[in-house]
């Protein structure tokens, strides 16, 4: 029974018309009004949306973009694969193709059995319904019949421990309880293959503990997952096997530890700078977007590298383009095994708990020399709108910075020439008392 | 334990035109239920008025019709009394007004659902078309009321009405489907639906009497879907003479346009997704 293809992919490229939708006729009446004046260019226009014979007939130019090209792999039965890559690799658009939101431009995907997606937790979940009636409707939504939710329901209902709320309209649940619903809904699908989207992310550690059992259970029943994740000792753990993608391309198949390192270590990984130069593609929603992130030296330099012992500093650049809201920068920043060494809010006195006013906001945080170990580290970064409690932005380990030892002075080495060990590396103040006397 | 003999299936880029897949439809019918069902609960949730409203909003309409049109105006209508004319109409056409305008914009409305998860697109556009039916059988309770006042006798015309509620299903279906596929790329028939709605009122005879048409555009008219659900209904509840001029072309046009925005959104789906 294992050792069965569940899931065979060839040679599959999603292809999108890019820049296409500025110029698109947004609305009804721009694209009468050209119908009427040019209504062969406006006809080509619209089937090319969704038509790419020009591709055919070799269009390699900047308004098409191959999401994902010449992927090819296969799963086999009972796998568990983990699928790695940085933002904007491919990796959500494969799984919106395997769980058939969208269809493949080239190729195809031979699969063997059921599949069920979790690319979000808590879909169709509507406020004014209780926590029963949103089992239901989660449930189906999810794939599952009514008869399957009856029978699972005790179970789902004491796996996310909202039993006395069960019959309140969930918009009074906390957050958190309903994200442990929704999750806990997730966790009972019994589809013969998973797709699973980083939803694990969320929850508090004694949750994502649960969710992680949960999942291994799964595994281990002979169930095949596909995993995409940040999440590196996640991947570490559940996966059997790992692919990595760039830039729409399959780089790497092979086992999780080799596929993380691989991804953590070469440049495949991630880049020290990031900036979107147009405000439409910046991430973000209405009241913030992200323009630039890279890491500064102490002059103010952007940098890819830095000694040890120097300081340096994470900067942000970001519109605010609703005026009004009180923000919440904040990174978060992972050593190169995937591990969160720390958080790091925005308190700068100048701009804490004020609304913002519009415009553009550079705020940098200062990390300070050997504080950190040598080696990758890497930089999530978001924004958080308090008076809404929405994110505006949170774009996962966007960029890296290698910190470089020194053997000379001034680290927290001294004299230690071998290896150092610890997620941290800091250089501390010590004192000694001596007393002669007492031996 | 897993069997033997999974399902397989191959994903490939879609050509042409595919069909409804009814047999997906059919295992995906608990989620149409559940959609229809939230549909229904979460309306009614926040309101006061509650279920009042799907009384409430003809109600007005046919007391406002009645004054203007009936009284004032003084419209011709065959010798029916005003509200008995009125009400009769507007009770099927509230519903397909407001099951057209729902479906429509259903598609962009859940978007996010749209790009997180799959399930039969074509359940976004005939959830509200399903969920009205609930708003037309409430609002049956005035035209019982209306009908038991003017002493209204039952005539064998009821027969008919099985028939005339599909006709009616099928227009606000059928330009669901195809303004769905239209609204997720053009913006404008969020603006346009209103407007719409306010001239199909005067396409058919609800606040008219058909009688009123010169025959030189009996034909034209009678094309009009909606026509023919309107008179049928006044024919099968009133007793008065079938009007088979109007409900066999208006047959046929509710069931083309039926499987042709059926035919245009499956066709369209694909893109879905990518053009939100």
């Amino acid at each position: 029974m294992s050792g069965e293809l569940a899931i065979q992919v060839k040679e599959v490229g999603k292809l999108y018309r890019i820049g296409m939708k500025e110029d698109a006729e947004e609305t009804l009446t721009q694209a009468l009004l050209k119908a009427m004046l040019s209504p062969i260019s406006n006809f080509r226009k619209y089937r090319s949306l969704y038509r790419f014979d020009d591709v055919e007939n070799g269009n390699t130019g900047t308004d098409v973009l191959w999401a994902l090209r010449d992927v090819s792999f296969e799963v086999k039965t009972g796998e568990v694969l983990g699928i790695v890559g940085r933002n904007g690799a491919g990796k959500s658009t494969l799984l919106k193709i395997l769980s058939r939101i969208t269809p493949p431009s080239r190729g195809q995907v031979e699969i063997h059995g059921r599949v069920s997606s979790l690319l979000e937790v808590g879909t169709g979940f509507h406020r004014e319904l209780t926590g029963r009636d949103n089992i239901y409707l989660n449930g189906t939504i999810l794939g599952m019949r009514k008869k399957e939710v009856d029978r699972k329901f005790d179970e789902i209902v004491e796996f996310s421990g909202v039993e006395k709320f069960l019959d309140t309209p969930v918009k009074r649940y906390s957050s958190g309880m309903s994200v442990r619903l929704a999750f806990s809904v997730a966790a009972h699908l019994e589809p013969e293959i998973l797709v699973v989207d980083e939803v694990l992310a969320v929850g508090d550690a004694a949750f994502q503990k649960k969710c992680i059992n949960k999942m291994q259970d799964v595994g281990k029943s002979g169930r095949t997952i596909l995993f995409v994740s940040h999440n590196m000792p996640a991947i570490k753990m559940l996966c059997t096997r790992a692919i990595l993608l760039n830039e729409g391309k399959l780089v790497s198949n092979g086992t999780p530890h080799d596929i993380v390192s691989t991804y953590m270590t070469s440049d495949i990984g991630v880049q020290p700078a990031r900036e979107w130069r147009d405000q439409a593609d910046a991430p973000g929603l209405d009241v913030a977007r992200l323009r630039a992130i890279r890491f500064v030296s102490r002059s103010g330099n952007a940098i890819g590298h830095t000694d040890i012992r120097e300081n340096f500093g994470i900067q942000m650049e970001y519109d605010v383009l609703t005026g009004g809201h009180i923000l919440l920068p904040h990174l978060y920043i992972y050593d190169d095994e995937g591990l969160l060494l720390f958080g790091t809010l925005d308190q700068d006195p100048e701009w804490w708990r004020r609304p913002r006013p519009e415009g553009r906001y550079t705020s940098t945080v200062w990390i300070p020399g050997n504080y950190l170990q040598a080696g990758m580290i890497f930089v999530s970064c978001a924004v958080l709108s308090r008076s809404n409690d929405k994110s505006q932005f949170y774009e996962k380990q966007i960029i890296g910075l290698s910190i470089l030892d020194n053997m000379g002075e001034g680290t927290a080495r001294g004299d230690w020439g071998g290896q150092m060990l610890g997620a941290v590396r800091p250089a501390l103040n010590w004192e000694t008392k001596y007393n002669p006397s007492k031996a | 334990m897993i069997h033997e003999d999974v399902p397989v299936s191959v994903i490939k880029p879609p050509t042409g035109w595919e069909a409804i897949d009814f047999k997906e439809l059919a295992d995906y019918r608990d989620l149409l239920y559940f959609l229809v069902w939230r549909d229904i609960k979460v309306l009614y949730a926040q309101t006061i008025l509650g279920f009042s409203w799907a009384i409430l909003h003809p109600l007005v309409q046919i007391v406002i019709f009645s004054v203007i049109f009936g009284r004032i105006a003084k419209i011709p209508t065959d010798g029916i009394p005003y509200v008995l004319f009125s009400t009769v109409a507007i009770i099927p056409w509230t519903y397909m007004s407001e099951a057209m305008s729902n479906s429509s914009q259903r598609l962009v409305q859940d978007q996010n659902m749209l790009g997180k998860v799959y399930f039969p697109r074509i359940i976004y556009p005939l959830t509200p078309i399903l969920a009205k039916l609930v708003d037309f059988a409430i609002s049956l309770v005035i035209l019982a009321i209306v009908m038991v006042y003017y002493r209204v006798a039952f005539t064998w015309n009821l027969l008919l009405l099985p028939g005339l509620v599909l006709m009616m299903i099928c227009i606000p279906a059928g330009i669901g489907l195809w303004l769905s596929a239209l609204a997720i790329r053009f913006r404008d028939v969020k603006f346009s639906m209103p407007f719409i709605v306010r001239m199909l009122i005067y396409s058919a005879p609800i606040l008219y009497s058909a009688s009123s048409i010169p025959d030189t555009y009996r034909f034209l008219y009678s094309i009009n879907p909606i026509v023919g659900v309107i008179e049928g209904f006044r024919a099968c509840l009133l007793g008065t003479p079938i009007p088979w001029l109007y409900i066999v072309p208006g047959i046929i046009t509710a069931f083309l346009l039926l499987i042709s925005g059926a035919m245009y959104f499956r066709r369209m789906e694909r893109v879905f997704v990518d053009v939100i």
